[in-house]
């Protein structure tokens, strides 16, 4: 178990790129799936269709997949993902600023894959919500977005934490697959480092990669419970 | 050799290998005369039981791959035929024990395997544990780029700290690269695969893949000209041959077999009916080292 000591470096540094990794996707699968589930619960149905199309597309694909036509696929398009290169925000990141593109194309597919599990994740809380309290906000005039957004969503929320926070825990742990595209340096592809290269034993190196994964997923898990148990309550 | 997964190599290994080996079954492998030994030694007992187990890689294109029939083949393959024909044994009673790169000293030491050629580096910190008969190739890093670019010159164009390079993860030319960059998080790239690689210099990603020099060539061959290995190696790989490290007789004979092949044309034609499939120049064998 030395290795978990003596390399304790290469794990933190692993966790800390991956700790990143998964903060920006998910922010990215909430926008993305948020707005993909408003599209879905829309009056217009050309955007109902669009926000179906894409569920049904990323959420049956495997994520492997998804990942090679991010990957090999967009440079082949000519872009190498440059609009991620946010100002501000690459001060945090740095990684979303240097020239390989793999760090911002692991994003895009983890955000893209897990914005479709987000989406019927939030479309399920919105059919939780009983089908009168639209109908009362419609009685007393609210437009659609006016209903949506002071009748609907607050309610639809609540019943869409739990499912989220599963939803986010899984991408999580689906975030140790950009290693194996291009990425370099984060949690399990540099633990896998340790063993094939420098010839630690496996077990350990495992184990120090699960202690990272669980360190970012428990939390998240413990957080979920409290919100959940808080909105219990003012329902 | 140090690669684990070559996957997109194996298409055309496997038809390379393929035609050699219905091709060759030649002299080279069939037992000649049945030899004689000293009683007691290694050579005698395997000669005597007629069977050999020979330790090899199943997925290391060239050098010792496994086929659809079964059957690994490759330049690995091709030498331990050859010193199982000296042992007097046939190349159909070779048993092959599929020996991935962690395994190799241990197989050796419990006796699981009697010899292993499997790309092997000869290196002090094995010769700790077993001994090596050889070398019989000397393997080395090198660096492919676009036919086009001229903007690298070798392992040290990277140290400027904008070019990017790309290997597969958990290899040892992964490691060996790392020296030669400013900053890794920008300039390196790992795959779990050459080929994916390739694709990479391909779509312009990166500006150079870096591993042995006998698996960039193989991507050479079916480029039509869209790579260039540039430069000589920059490391030296020599593989041996792994027996008991106190077996001093055996290796000794496998180096007196080394040395003869060497000029015999043997060493040749096993290069030329595996990597000579990519590589088509033939390397001078190098001078087995008895230490």
């Amino acid at each position: 178990m030395s290795v978990l000591v003596d390399q304790f470096s290469v794990f933190v540094n692993g966790f800390w790129l991956t700790l990143q990794l998964c903060v920006l996707s998910a922010i990215g699968a909430l926008l993305i799936g948020g707005i993909a589930a408003v599209m879905r619960i829309a009056p217009a149905p050309p955007l109902r269709g669009l926000g179906t199309a894409y569920v049904t597309i990323f959420r049956n694909v495997p994520l492997t997949v998804v990942f090679f036509f991010t990957v090999f696929g967009l440079p082949a398009l000519g872009t190498t993902a440059d609009f991620l290169r946010i100002p501000i925000l690459d001060l945090a990141f740095p990684r979303l600023a240097i020239d390989l593109p793999f760090f911002r194309f692991a994003i895009i597919a983890l955000s893209l894959y897990t914005g479709a599990f987000v989406c019927e994740a939030l479309r399920s809380g919105v059919n939780a919500v009983s089908p009168g309290q639209a109908e009362a906000g419609r009685a007393i005039g609210l437009g659609f977005r006016q209903n949506l957004w002071h009748v609907v969503l607050p309610q639809a929320w609540q019943a869409s934490v739990v499912p989220l926070g599963s939803v986010i825990i899984a991408m999580i742990k689906n975030s140790a697959l950009a290693g194996f595209f291009g990425l370099t340096g984060d949690l399990s592809q540099s633990g896998a480092e340790l063993v094939t290269v420098r010839g630690f034993p496996v077990v350990p190196v495992f184990i120090g990669i699960a202690v990272g994964f669980l360190v970012m997923t428990m939390p998240l898990g413990l957080l979920l419970d409290r919100i959940e148990s808080r909105g219990a309550m003012t329902r | 050799m140090r690669l684990k997964n070559c996957v997109p190599l194996a298409a055309i290994a496997v038809l390379a290998m393929g035609v050699a080996a219905c091709g060759e079954d030649s002299e080279s492998s069939e037992p000649r005369d049945k030899p004689s030994f000293a009683a007691g030694t290694t050579m005698e007992r395997l000669s005597n039981a007629q069977k050999i187990v020979v330790g090899t890689k199943f997925d290391q294109p060239l050098f010792g791959l496994k086929g659809l029939d079964g059957k690994p083949a490759g330049f690995d393959v091709e030498i331990a035929k050859i010193i199982a024909a000296e042992l007097g044994i046939p190349a159909d009673k070779i048993e092959y024990k599929e020996t991935p790169s962690q395994v190799r000293e241990q197989v050796v030491e419990q006796g699981t395997v009697d010899i292993v050629v499997a790309t092997y580096t000869i290196n002090d910190k094995r010769k700790e544990r077993i001994a090596f008969a050889g070398p019989y190739y000397v393997a080395g890093q090198q660096i492919m780029v676009r036919a086009d670019d001229s903007s690298i010159t070798g392992p040290d164009s990277f140290k400027a700290g904008d070019k990017k390079v790309c290997s597969v993860s958990g290899s040892t030319p992964a490691a060996n690269i790392k020296s030669y960059l400013q900053d890794e998080a920008a300039q390196l790239v790992l795959f779990d695969t050459y080929q994916k690689c390739v694709d990479a210099l391909k779509a312009e990603t990166v500006d150079a893949v870096t591993t042995d020099n006998v698996i960039l060539s193989g991507f050479i061959s079916k480029s039509d000209g869209a790579y260039k290995l540039i430069g000589t190696k920059f490391t030296e790989e020599p593989y041996g041959i792994g027996v008991k490290k106190d077996d001093a007789e055996f290796r000794a004979f496998i180096n007196d077999v080394l040395e003869s092949i060497a000029t015999d044309g043997r060493y040749e034609e096993a290069w030329k009916t595996t990597v000579g499939k990519v590589d088509p120049e033939v390397p001078s064998a190098p001078a087995v080292d008895r230490y």
